[in-house]
C-alpha cells in the first residue's frame, strides 16, 4: 500500500535528511517509527504524504507515485490519508464539531453527510458531550482525540501519526495510543513516529522501525521474517 | 456555497482591512467616477456645439437662379448633409440689420447691397466632424455658382483635440487608478491568505483541491470590488447633486456607463484577486 524505494531527500541546508531508505507499510499494519529527533521520521510522513518529494527513488501510496502525481491527485490522495500531529493543529475559532466538519467540507461533502458522520466521529472518540466546545476548553488529550477525529473523517486507509503523544501526559498518552490500537483494529494502517521509547517497549508485538541519521538502522518484521 | 460563505465571513472577520480594501477601490473609482462624469458633460457640451456646426457657401452675384436652386438640390442630396436654406441678398442684409446692431446705421445708409446670397448647409447629427466637415465644403467649394465656403476651420479642430486631449486623459487616469486599485486589493487577498494561513494548511492537510481553496478569495476580491464600485457611484452621485444644486447643471453619467464601471470594479477584483491568490498559496507549505 505504501513503499518507499531506495528513497533520498536533500534540504538545501540539510543535506541527507533520508539516505537511500526502502521501506514498506502494509494494509491494516501498525508500525512504530523511532530515532532521534532529525533522524528522519517526518521527513518519511511528509514523503507519503506528498508534501515532499524525494530527491532520488520513488515513493508509492496506494496506486500514485511521487515521480508523476499531480497536483489535483495529490488532494485526492490525502483524503486517504489521515495525518495527527503533536500540536493537534486545530482551527482556534471553531468549535470540536465545526474542526472536523471542516475536514469533510472542504472536500464538497454535503450537509446531511457532514451532521451525520460528525456526530458519529465525535461518539467514536469519546468527545460527544464537547461537540460545542473550543479548542481552548478542551484538555490536550481531548483536543488531540479531535485531531483524530478529523483525521478519520475520509475514512482514510493510513493514519500518519507524528509525535501524536508529544503533548500528552502519561494517563493521556495511554487513551490516545489505545485509541489508535482500536482504529487498526478496524483496519487502518497507523505509522505511528515517536521517541517515546516507553510506549514501544511496552508494545513489543508492534512493528518497529528505527531510524539513526537519515537511515534505516533496525526493522523488526524484517528481524523476524529473517 | 461554502467558498460564498468563507467570503461573507472574511467580512465579519476582519471588518477593518476589507472595510479598508473596499474604501481604497471606491477611492479610485470615485475618481475615475469624477472624470467621468467631466468626460461625459464635456462631450454633451461638444455634441451640443457640434450640432450647430454650419457650412456657409457665398454665392456669386451674378448666379442664375436656376443654377443656384439646382446647386441647393444637388447639396441636399450629400448623405452627410441635413438642410440647405437659401439666404438671397436682401435676406442676408435684413439679418445682418437685426443681428449686428452696433453697425446698423453704417447697412442703413448703403446705396447698394454689399451682402452677396449665400446657402446655410446643416450637417446630420454625428457627421459634424472636422473630415466631413473639410469633405462638404470642399464639394460645396467646387460648384461653380459658388464664389467662397466658410465653416470656421480653426476652431472646430480645437474643439476635436480638446475631445481627443480628455478622451485620453481619462482613460490614463482611469487605467493608472485601476492598477492602484488592483494592487490595494492584491495587498488585501495577501494579507488575508496569511490571516487564514492555518485554515488554508488543514485544507491542504485534508484534502482541499487548490481550486476549491481559491475560490473564496477570489469571491472576496469580487465582492470587495463590487462593494468599492457600488460605493464609488454613490459618492460621485453625491458630486454630481451638489454641483448640479449649486454651481453647473450637469447631467449624469448614462447607464451603460455606470453598469461598465460596476463591472470593471467587480473585474479589478476578480484578477487581482487571483493573481494574488495563486502567488501566495504557493508561499504555504
Amino acid at each position: 500500500m505504501i513503499k518507499l524505494h531506495d528513497v533520498t531527500k536533500d534540504y538545501a541546508r540539510n543535506a541527507g535528511a533520508l539516505k537511500n531508505v526502502t521501506f514498506e507499510l502494509h494494509k491494516g499494519e501498525f508500525c512504530f517509527l523511532t530515532g532521534h529527533s532529525g533522524a528522519g521520521k517526518s521527513t518519511i510522513l511528509k514523503l507519503i504524504h506528498m508534501a515532499e518529494r524525494p530527491t532520488s527513488g520513488e515513493v508509492r501510496v496506494s496506486g500514485y507515485s511521487s515521480t508523476n502525481i499531480t497536483n489535483r491527485d495529490v488532494a485526492l490522495l490525502r483524503r486517504k490519508i489521515g495525518y495527527v500531529f503533536q500540536d493537534f493543529r486545530l482551527l482556534q475559532d471553531r468549535t470540536a464539531a465545526e474542526n472536523i466538519a471542516f475536514a469533510l467540507e472542504v472536500t464538497g461533502a454535503r450537509a446531511t453527510v457532514i451532521r451525520h458522520k460528525v456526530g458519529r466521529l465525535l461518539a467514536h472518540v469519546g468527545l460527544a458531550a464537547k461537540a460545542e466546545k473550543l479548542p481552548s476548553e478542551l484538555s490536550g488529550g481531548e483536543q488531540q482525540r479531535v485531531a483524530i477525529a478529523r483525521a478519520l473523517a475520509h475514512d482514510p486507509l493510513v493514519l500518519l501519526a507524528d509525535e501524536p503523544t508529544g503533548n500528552l501526559d502519561e494517563r493521556a498518552t495511554q487513551g490516545i495510543f489505545e485509541m489508535f490500537r482500536s482504529i487498526n483494529a478496524a483496519g487502518t494502517a497507523i505509522l505511528f513516529a515517536t521517541h517515546n521509547l516507553e510506549l514501544v517497549r511496552a508494545n513489543p508485538g508492534i512493528r518497529l522501525v528505527e531510524l539513526a541519521h537519515g537511515e534505516i538502522i533496525h526493522d523488526s518484521l524484517l528481524e523476524r521474517v529473517s | 456555497m461554502y467558498a460564498l460563505r468563507e467570503a461573507a465571513s472574511a467580512f465579519r472577520r476582519a471588518p477593518v482591512l476589507t472595510g479598508l480594501s473596499a474604501a481604497m477601490i471606491a477611492l479610485s473609482l470615485f475618481v475615475i467616477g469624477l472624470f467621468g462624469l467631466a468626460a461625459h458633460n464635456v462631450r454633451e457640451a461638444i455634441q451640443n456645439v457640434e450640432s450647430r456646426v454650419e457650412v456657409v457657401a457665398y454665392l456669386h452675384d451674378d448666379a442664375v437662379p436656376a443654377a443656384v436652386q439646382s446647386a441647393q438640390q444637388d447639396i441636399e442630396a450629400f448623405e452627410e448633409v441635413s438642410a440647405v436654406r437659401y439666404i438671397s441678398r436682401e435676406e442676408a442684409l435684413a439679418i445682418a440689420r437685426r443681428e449686428l446692431d452696433e453697425l446698423g446705421n453704417i447697412f442703413g445708409t448703403l446705396d447698394t447691397n454689399p451682402l452677396p446670397a449665400s446657402l446655410e448647409i446643416s450637417l446630420h447629427p454625428g457627421q459634424s466632424g472636422p473630415e466631413v466637415i473639410r469633405l462638404v465644403a470642399s464639394k460645396v467649394a467646387g460648384m461653380p455658382v459658388v464664389e467662397e465656403v466658410q465653416y470656421g476651420a480653426d476652431w472646430i479642430d480645437k474643439i476635436f483635440v480638446l475631445r481627443r486631449v480628455a478622451g485620453v486623459a481619462t482613460a490614463t487616469l482611469g487605467i493608472g487608478f485601476a492598477a492602484v486599485a488592483a494592487l490595494i486589493i492584491g495587498a488585501a487577498i495577501r494579507m488575508a491568505v496569511f490571516a487564514r494561513r492555518d485554515e488554508i494548511l488543514i485544507m491542504r492537510l485534508v484534502g482541499a483541491t487548490d481550486a476549491f481553496i481559491r475560490r473564496p478569495f477570489v469571491l472576496e476580491g469580487m465582492m470587495t470590488g463590487l462593494i468599492g464600485a457600488v460605493l464609488a457611484v454613490a459618492a460621485t452621485w453625491g458630486v454630481f447633486r451638489l454641483l448640479s444644486d449649486s454651481v453647473v447643471q450637469l447631467t449624469w453619467i448614462p447607464g451603460t456607463w455606470l453598469m461598465f464601471g460596476l463591472a470593471a470594479g467587480v473585474a479589478v477584483g476578480l484578477l487581482a484577486s487571483m493573481i494574488a491568490v495563486r502567488r501566495h498559496l504557493s508561499e504555504i507549505v
